[in-house]
């Protein structure tokens, strides 16, 4: 078989592009992850739709969707090989660092995507207002990144337990805790007249530092997560 | 020369001991045939073979002229076919064997493509969904995936399970060329395949 030089980055690739062939064939994560935004989107939306709240607690409902959003879907990227036995044969035959860039750019996606979905609802169907489009547009990356970042890992280790569901949300919560602080002041900012991006800074350090942290440690650790 | 050097491998699982104190080597050329009964340990000694399962003692060295290849290596120049295996339902053949090329670091062409699928007797099927597959087209294109990288170490579990007898054949030829070039290991507890190897090692669980 002739033998081209592929790099990390063409695997990585390669793995990502794999696993989005597969959710759209399949929809697995996709219709878990939307159905769950929508339906809690409208709870909320009926239960404070005609109330004026602050930016604090619109920031914080927005949040909550979003998170208990990624936590019934994200999972799926890890828990969907090892139940289908497709590990194995990724193990056997893939490089570990491309395996995590390919997952994390999935989840990334996901994320991004449930984020494209929920944020325009979310503004139409209660009395939130917008007022600073571009911090909401940065908070919302720092975000998909750092859930994307922390959850990843998360997800590798608990696809081999049993009670699968519940484990990803009861391990990730204390890991995405400062995260979740992080975004939601931060989109506090966004949604208050006197915010912006220049008061918001302490925010977006954090949620920089902490996906940059996230990430590295998770590159570190997910070999023995993976392969072991 | 690439060898492989099995020292007392011993893997238990809570207090039954699968495996006790296992230990072979073998040089390129030569096979093996991994026999005995059911549960005897033959499908845990090929993974731990393959670094998917960690010995509780001893170990498996590969070596290339003297060095020891590291698990990076080992991934590039090993293959493993298993009846756990599975490959992706979602995708068809062509796109499982471009998918799994890529990641031995091959770019496979639709040429490339129509003859490995050739090869496993799965010509002009390559775009089905490996789910629409039988069990037996689906064994065979487990064996297309695991010639993709020429592999030095090839590790077959039950060779010719859910196969007929063009599919036989087809694992037949693969081992024959296996036996000239690399190392092949086969554990298997059909009497008729104690034949696919040179050498013998029984396990007695």
């Amino acid at each position: 078989m002739p033998k081209n030089s592929i790099g990390l980055t063409a695997k990585s690739w390669a793995v990502l592009r794999k696993d989005i062939q597969v959710e759209f064939r399949s929809r697995y994560a996709l219709n878990a992850i939307l159905l769950f935004g929508v339906t809690t989107l409208t709870v909320v939306s009926f239960s404070v739709g005609q109330k004026n709240l602050s930016g604090e607690l619109y920031a914080a409902l927005f949040w909550i969707i979003i998170f208990f959003s990624a936590m019934s879907g994200l999972a799926h990227v890890f828990v969907r090989e090892e139940d289908a036995k497709t590990a194995t044969v990724l193990r056997l035959t893939a490089d570990t660092t491309a395996v995590y860039w390919g997952k994390l750019g999935f989840n990334f996606l996901l994320l991004s995507l449930l984020e494209a979905v929920i944020t325009p609802l979310f503004l139409m169907m209660t009395d939130a207002i917008l007022h600073h489009f571009f911090l909401l547009l940065i908070i919302l990356f720092l975000g998909a990144v750092g859930l994307a970042g922390a959850t990843t890992l998360i997800a590798a280790i608990i696809s081999k337990a049993s009670v699968k569901g519940a484990l990803f949300a009861v391990l990730s919560f204390p890991i995405l805790l400062p995260l979740l602080i992080g975004v939601i002041n931060g989109t506090t900012k966004a949604l208050t007249a006197t915010g912006g991006v220049t008061q918001a800074s302490s925010e977006l350090q954090l949620l920089t530092s902490y996906a940059v942290v996230m990430i590295t440690a998770s590159l570190l650790l997910f070999e023995f997560v993976w392969e072991e | 020369m690439y060898t492989l050097e099995v020292l007392s491998l011993t893997k238990g699982f809570g207090p039954r001991q699968v495996l006790k104190d296992v230990s072979f080597s073998l040089t390129v050329g030569d096979s093996l045939a991994v026999i005995g009964k059911n549960g005897s340990g033959k499908t845990t000694l090929l993974r731990i073979l393959a670094g998917l399962m960690i010995p509780t003692r001893g170990k498996a060295v590969f070596m290339h002229d003297s060095q020891k290849l590291d698990r990076a290596a080992i991934r590039q120049r090993l293959s493993y076919v298993g009846p756990e295996l599975a490959l992706y339902d979602a995708l068809t053949a062509a796109e499982n064997l471009r998918f799994f090329g890529k990641m031995r670091g091959i770019s496979l062409d639709n040429e490339l493509i129509v003859k490995i699928t050739e090869m496993v007797g799965l010509s002009g099927r390559e775009n089905d969904l490996y789910r629409a597959y039988s069990s037996g087209m689906k064994q065979r294109l487990k064996y297309a995936v695991a010639l993709l990288n020429d592999p030095t170490y090839l590790l077959l579990d039950e060779p010719t399970a859910n196969l007929d007898e063009e599919g036989r054949q087809v694992v037949s030829q693969i081992i024959a060329r296996q036996k000239e070039n690399g190392i092949l290991i086969v554990a298997t507890n059909e009497q008729e395949e104690y034949g696919f190897a040179e050498k013998q090692y029984r396990l007695d669980g």
